[in-house]
């Protein structure tokens, strides 16, 4: 079993050790000194193309996918948004991994992109990989961001949430490191290494500072997971030492969950490892009104990836124009400002927050009887009547 | 003489032997279960629930016993032999809260009682209770997880210095014992559906092991209603509406954080009930909440989790009419809102909180 994260090479087999090389990281500026380790964390946005335009990669994928991207394209082309779309399709049929690796070659090229849910094929065997998995492991996109925030127009059980979950995105029970070794016993790796650990916690404590938050909560399991977690807890540590001004504590996974359901308002920002982060944005997406009003994104060292938070296909509501489009509308914007097109992300912003929560116009999933293409007329009618002239629809 | 002796004789017979037969029948009837108060609060707990029994005249006779942990020969950490024999005796037990203290140098008690009775099922009822006001409302599903393997293997590994490795350890054996088992409850206790909850689009071959044989199991219940849905989902869903659940069976990760996701809906785990099932029909029905130091000893703690964990023990042992009894009375109190223990809101002792239940037995009587 080989195992390649970027600085280690590294055969796992029954008998441990053999670490080939480190690769000495590179120098550059704004590096967060912890311990001997310099990484540079600032991610530079690709740059705009000739005519001040930019390129950015669209994989629609399955279910409610394609029918999302068309709104997005359609909304973006409304509000003259300088972006172009490269579509690239994943079939998630197909047993060959051609279609994903051109989707990986497409974002390498642009350095963006906007992806809907790929779906996994149960009846494939077990060599088929998860595509979505694959995508962010190969782009070493560490960081998934999830901001559930309780909107004022939506009616849910607990109201003024507002919780910044940053999930460690590609190590962790999503190694896809699994054997058997013995007909009818089957084990699975979970990876916790001490750089992606103190990656992502570095990566969480600088959002925080750079968003004003005061507080980090690392959700765990080292009472069970003892090295796992545990280092995981330790190199969390290490990191809030770094940052006296933000208060750095823990909790239990099953704890954090029994207190979400019950006082959500006391959390702050979460980081944690990957299943915990599987289960955590989950619960918070659905407690502020559900997988369509969260849009998620997902940071690497040289790409940045957009999608809905909680990655789901929807393949019950496919083509039925009842999908609720905020949660993809609003990582297009989240997009917008990674691109620093940042006047377009916030007209555009306050289109979607303004149909959701003043006019109330709401699809099926929150409760009304809108139709996804109502919804998207809202919007692109909101940014008429407030943004900067444009041509009527 | 002789004929009218032996019809004499026979007479005599029959009735030894019919005082006998009632004598067994009545002595049947009374089952011994194995009480283990615990720490903390658990001794004033147990006491609380065993009064209670008294007033519904359930015919339970408590055999108390104390699991510290003792080094068996060869270091191994065992439980105490009486224990054990006490419960492979009378096969069923309820457990207080347990410590483990940290530099004691045994493991988790909780997780040497598993071991030693191989507890392969941990069965979690999430039911709403009206008069405990929690945001959400309706809640009546139960969590079965797979109590032995999984993520809760304990295999841990240094590879080199700044990796490590946790094996996620799924068996066919194990799964199918826990869907079997998960079916079965459904049919015994009248639920509609079983939903396997799993990550197989991640973790192919492992989930996809366990998903395998909650089909199989599927295939052999027709009668019961068999849906499988990912974990995330799960999460979103319960949620925004629980009552779309029924029966849950899982892993043991995604059991742990789900039970007490569920248990988070209805009012934590000072409410929850919880039983934990074993092979050869060993059961151990216990109260899930810590041991509650600072209280202990004041008169302060709720038995309510405790009670409902012996309720659903009389219901595994088939009494139904003394559970349905104690559950209603417990019930009742809590919705009136006259006696209750503080951190259900109110300001009462556990000893009047008891005697109000035990008070309400006798009259539902």
């Amino acid at each position: 079993v080989c195992l390649n994260i970027p600085g280690f090479t590294l055969c796992l087999k029954r008998s441990v050790l053999a670490p080939v090389s480190l690769r000495p990281p590179p120098e550059k500026a704004q590096s967060a000194l912890i311990g001997q380790c310099f990484w540079v964390f600032r991610i530079c946005p690709p740059p705009a193309l000739y005519g001040g335009r930019h390129t950015v990669t669209l994989i629609p994928g399955d279910g409610i996918g394609p029918e999302l991207a068309n709104h997005v394209c359609e909304l973006f082309r409304f509000c003259c948004v300088p972006v172009d779309f490269e579509v690239v399709n994943v079939d998630s049929s197909m047993d060959s991994e051609e279609d994903i690796n051109n989707a990986i070659m497409a974002i390498r090229r642009n350095g963006v992109a906007l992806k809907g849910n790929i779906e996994t094929n149960h009846n494939l065997p077990p060599s088929y990989k998860s595509r979505n998995n694959l995508l962010r492991t190969t782009l070493d996109l560490y960081a998934n961001v999830m901001h559930c925030q309780s909107l004022p127009g939506v009616r849910t059980r607990h109201r003024n949430i507002d919780v910044m979950i940053i999930r460690e995105n590609t190590e962790g029970e999503y190694s896809s490191l699994e054997h058997e070794s013995v007909p009818g016993v089957v084990e699975c790796l979970k990876i916790i290494t001490k750089t992606k650990s103190l990656r992502i916690a570095d990566y969480a404590f600088r959002t925080a500072r750079a968003k004003g938050r005061g507080r980090v909560t690392a959700v765990h399991k080292a009472n069970i997971m003892k090295l796992g977690d545990g280092l995981f807890l330790e190199c969390c540590k290490e990191v809030a030492s770094g940052y006296p001004d933000i208060t750095f504590d823990s909790m239990i996974v099953d704890n954090t969950t029994m207190q979400l359901v019950s006082r959500p308002q006391q959390f702050d920002v979460m980081v944690m490892p990957n299943l915990y982060g599987n289960v955590v944005s989950n619960v918070c997406a659905g407690l502020v009104g559900g997988p369509g009003l969260v849009p998620g994104a997902n940071y690497g060292e040289d790409y940045a990836v957009f999608e809905t938070g909680t990655r789901n296909t929807g393949k019950s509501i496919a083509n039925q124009n009842t999908a609720n489009p905020t949660a993809m509308l609003l990582a297009s914007c989240l997009l917008l400002d990674h691109l620093r097109l940042h006047a377009y992300a916030r007209m555009i912003r306050r289109a979607i927050l303004s149909t959701v929560t003043e006019t109330r116009l709401h699809t099926a999933d929150l409760g009304g009887q809108g139709s996804t293409s109502e919804v998207v007329r809202s919007v692109m009618k909101a940014v008429q009547s407030t943004g900067p002239l444009t041509l009527s629809i | 003489y002789v004929s009218f002796l032996w019809s004499y004789t026979k007479k005599c017979v029959i009735i030894i032997l019919s005082l006998n037969v009632m004598f067994l029948y009545s002595a049947s009837q009374i089952q011994t279960v194995t009480l283990i108060p615990g720490d903390g609060i658990g001794p004033e707990i147990s006491t609380a629930v065993m009064e209670i029994f008294d007033a519904a005249k359930a015919p339970i006779q408590w055999e108390e016993r104390n699991v510290t942990a003792i080094q068996g020969p060869g270091g191994k950490w065992m439980i105490p032999p009486d224990a054990k024999e006490s419960m492979d005796r009378n096969k069923i037990g309820l457990k207080g809260p347990l410590k483990t203290p940290i530099a004691a140098g045994h493991p988790s008690m909780n997780l040497l009682l598993r071991k030693t009775f191989d507890l392969y099922a941990n069965v979690r009822p999430c039911v709403s209770i009206e008069g405990y006001k929690t945001p959400y409302t309706d809640v009546d599903l139960v969590t079965i997880r797979e109590n032995t393997e999984g993520e809760y293997s304990g295999i841990e590994h240094l590879i080199v210095d700044g990796v490590v490795q946790s094996i996620k350890l799924i068996t066919e054996q194990a799964s199918q014992r826990i869907a079997e088992y998960a079916f079965e409850y459904a049919r015994n206790n009248q639920r509609a559906s079983v939903t396997a909850v799993h990550k197989a689009n991640i973790m192919r071959m492992s989930d996809g092991l366990f998903l395998r044989k909650c089909r199989e199991a599927a295939e052999k219940h027709k009668d019961v209603k068999f849906t499988e849905m990912y974990l995330d989902t799960v999460c979103l869903n319960m949620v925004q509406d629980p009552t779309q659940f029924d029966v849950l069976v899982m892993p043991n990760l995604y059991g742990d954080i789900l039970s007490d996701l569920c248990a988070g809906l209805i009012g934590g785990l000072g409410v929850t009930p919880s039983g934990n099932i074993g092979a050869n029909g060993v059961a151990i029905f216990e109260s899930v909440h810590g041991t509650a130091p600072d209280i202990a000893g004041k008169d302060m703690a709720n038995p309510t989790a405790l009670l409902l964990s012996a309720v659903m023990m009389l219901r595994h042992m088939g009494l139904h009419g003394h559970a349905k009894k104690i559950e209603t009375a417990c019930f009742d109190i809590i919705r009136d809102k006259k006696v209750l223990t503080k951190d259900l809101g109110g300001n009462s002792k556990c000893s009047e909180f008891t005697k109000a239940i035990c008070q309400r037995v006798r009259d539902l009587d």
